[in-house]
């Protein structure tokens, strides 16, 4: 049996029948990382002895027929910017390449205590900048599909590691697309939940407003059953949404019959991929169906969420990034004399182009006689891109999309120019932008054998039911497949 | 075609966004970044043909309240913890070099 191809309900149900020991899953996810990392450069830490220490303990808990976690036994792999206490933490960067992080992260905190071993830390875009994973200090993660193309970024690592079988089910982060985009390149499903359900506690910052926390499994099922492990209110985190989550699991087998479904216009543009919409189209057409109402809607303001975002995020990135001067943690510059000198030098040679660009552009349109003309237009755009979703979701429970324009592009096709880089994001930002729940689940393969992403997004703690159509669909796909 | 030159941010306001940014550019960055944020903004140029004149500004999702808590002394990171990290320490401080040339 090749336990790296199971999902991790798989997985448990076998752990808790003592069918396989968690020694036995460990090693099996770290023999296939042998096997395939060379490929994929997914990983930038791994922990191999201490996830097989780990494992040991679990089976010893278990065969006492002690109490243990909802994931014990289960490998996972951590994002680069999540941290876990006492294991290096780079971000994908030569700023925090020796950085060892002193406490665990909320969503660490919550894994460990449900049993989940963390078997590595995933390669990034660095400090989560990026839609291919090439601007990584560590080298950009191959995609499991071709050698030749991109993971997406910018949990490309995360996304690559589920993907190949390296890892059941990875953690990533969302600002812009940064979760979905690579699950969709990459053939797994990703989830980016409302902004503020998930504790941002020990995530690095990049965008404060936007950023998110989110999920990349195989299936449906350990989506939610992760999302329901990492979830929740926390004290430390002042975004985080004080209510309580219904059960997940349960909630999205509870059917689909009369769920009303909107295909916004604006993302089945002329530029859009043929082979991507009809893939799409025809996924609902399949959930047609099953019950569900198809219409038509319109989000007008979806061609203004690319230049929106990228004020926003970058104006809050180069507030954020302010904190990287050298003096307490991090890479400093050798040789310097002077303070200004150590900070200005340190920053330059500590991070990369892609980084240095973004905070370029953030403290432009933030500095003096810039605010009014680029960054206040951008808020007040930020709100009508969210009142379209308001008015979408009046009419509809949720919207389905293309999660990208195209699938997986080739590595360097984008690295000469930033825009069109920026322009891969158009369908993910306006959810981060209206802090919306939004899912992407592979939903065929182009006939050159990539991945395709379909995005099913909802409204504010509409996660239930994003899982529960993608359940759906997830059975009807695979009925289709085997032919049945 | 476009003209790309007259997208360019002048180089001295590169040299004074990268003084604010505290980023030693290289001259060859300068040149880079005059260009690409150029285009980029032309770009970003899009959201003043929007209406917007009456919409509030989001600068954020949640409807934020401050949150408060009681004033209670609460285990914090030891000193030792705290400097682990530091480039350069000495005497339970961090250490840089002086602040005035």
């Amino acid at each position: 049996m090749k336990l790296h191809l199971l999902p991790a309900h798989s997985l448990l149900a076998l752990l808790g029948r003592g069918e396989v020991s968690a020694e036995e899953v460990v090693s099996s996810f770290l023999h296939r990382v042998e096997e395939v990392e060379g490929d994929l450069n997914a990983f930038i830490t791994l922990f191999s002895q201490d996830s097989l220490t780990q494992a040991r303990e679990v089976d010893k808990l278990r065969a006492k027929g002690e109490r243990v976690g909802r994931l014990a036994g289960v490998p996972i792999a951590i994002k680069d910017n999540i941290c876990v206490q006492g294991k290096r933490m780079t971000c994908g960067s030569r700023m925090l390449s020796n950085f060892v992080p002193p406490y665990d992260a909320t969503v660490v905190r919550r894994l460990k205590e449900e049993g989940a071993i963390i078997i590595g830390k995933t390669n990034m875009d660095e400090f989560a900048m990026g839609s291919s994973n090439e601007n990584s200090f560590f080298g950009p993660v191959k995609n499991p599909f071709d050698s030749q193309r991109v993971s997406g970024g910018s949990s490309g690592g995360s996304a690559a590691a589920v993907s190949a079988g390296e890892a059941p089910m990875a953690l990533g982060s969302d600002t812009g697309g940064s979760v979905r985009l690579p699950a969709s390149f990459c053939g797994v499903v990703g989830l980016k939940p409302t902004y503020g359900l998930v504790s941002r506690f020990g995530l690095v910052a990049f965008a404060s407003s936007l950023d998110q926390i989110g999920v990349l499994t195989r299936d449906v099922e350990d989506c939610a059953l992760l999302l329901e492990v990492i979830a929740g209110y926390d004290p430390q985190d002042s975004t985080s949404i004080d209510q309580h989550l219904p059960d997940l699991v349960l909630e999205m087998k509870k059917g689909i019959k009369g769920l009303r479904v909107g295909l916004p216009e604006e993302y089945f543009s002329p530029e859009v991929d043929p082979q991507v919409k009809e893939a799409v189209l025809r996924a609902v057409n399949q959930l047609t169906l099953e019950g569900v109402e198809v219409e038509r809607v319109n989000l007008p303001h979806t061609t203004s969420a690319i230049a929106t975002y990228y004020i926003i995020a970058d104006a809050e990135a180069s507030s954020n990034l302010a904190r990287y001067d050298g003096a307490r943690y991090g890479y400093r510059a050798q040789g310097t004399r002077v303070l200004l000198d150590m900070y200005s030098r340190t920053r330059n040679e500590g991070f990369g182009d892609e980084v240095k660009r973004r905070i370029m552009l953030g403290t432009y349109v933030l500095s003096s006689g810039y605010y009014d003309a680029y960054y206040l237009q951008a808020q007040k755009a930020r709100t009508l891109i969210r009142k379209d979703f308001e008015e979408a979701f009046c009419r509809c429970d949720l919207l389905v999309t293309p999660t990208s324009p195209t699938p997986a592009f080739k590595l360097g096709e984008k690295m000469d120019d930033p825009l069109l880089m920026y322009l891969s994001d158009s369908f993910t930002v306006p959810a981060n932008l209206a802090g919306l729940p939004s899912l992407s689940i592979p939903c065929g393969m182009t006939r050159e054998g990539l991945p395709i992403g379909m995005q099913i997004i909802g409204p504010p703690l509409g996660e239930s039911q994003i899982l529960g159509l993608a359940s759906i669909y997830e059975q009807v796909a695979s009925k289709g497949r085997d032919g049945l | 075609m476009v003209n790309l030159e007259k997208m360019r941010v002048p180089i001295e306001e590169v040299e004074h966004i990268a003084r604010l940014a505290k980023l030693q550019l290289t001259e060859q960055e300068k040149e880079r970044y005059s260009v690409q944020l150029g285009q980029i903004l032309e770009y970003m140029e899009q959201l003043s043909k929007l209406n917007l004149k009456d919409v509030p500004p989001t600068s954020h999702i949640l409807p934020l309240k401050n949150v408060f808590r009681e004033d209670v002394v609460k285990e914090s990171l030891p000193q030792e913890e705290a400097l682990r990290n530091a480039p350069q320490k000495e005497g339970g401080y961090f250490k840089v070099p002086k602040a005035l040339g």
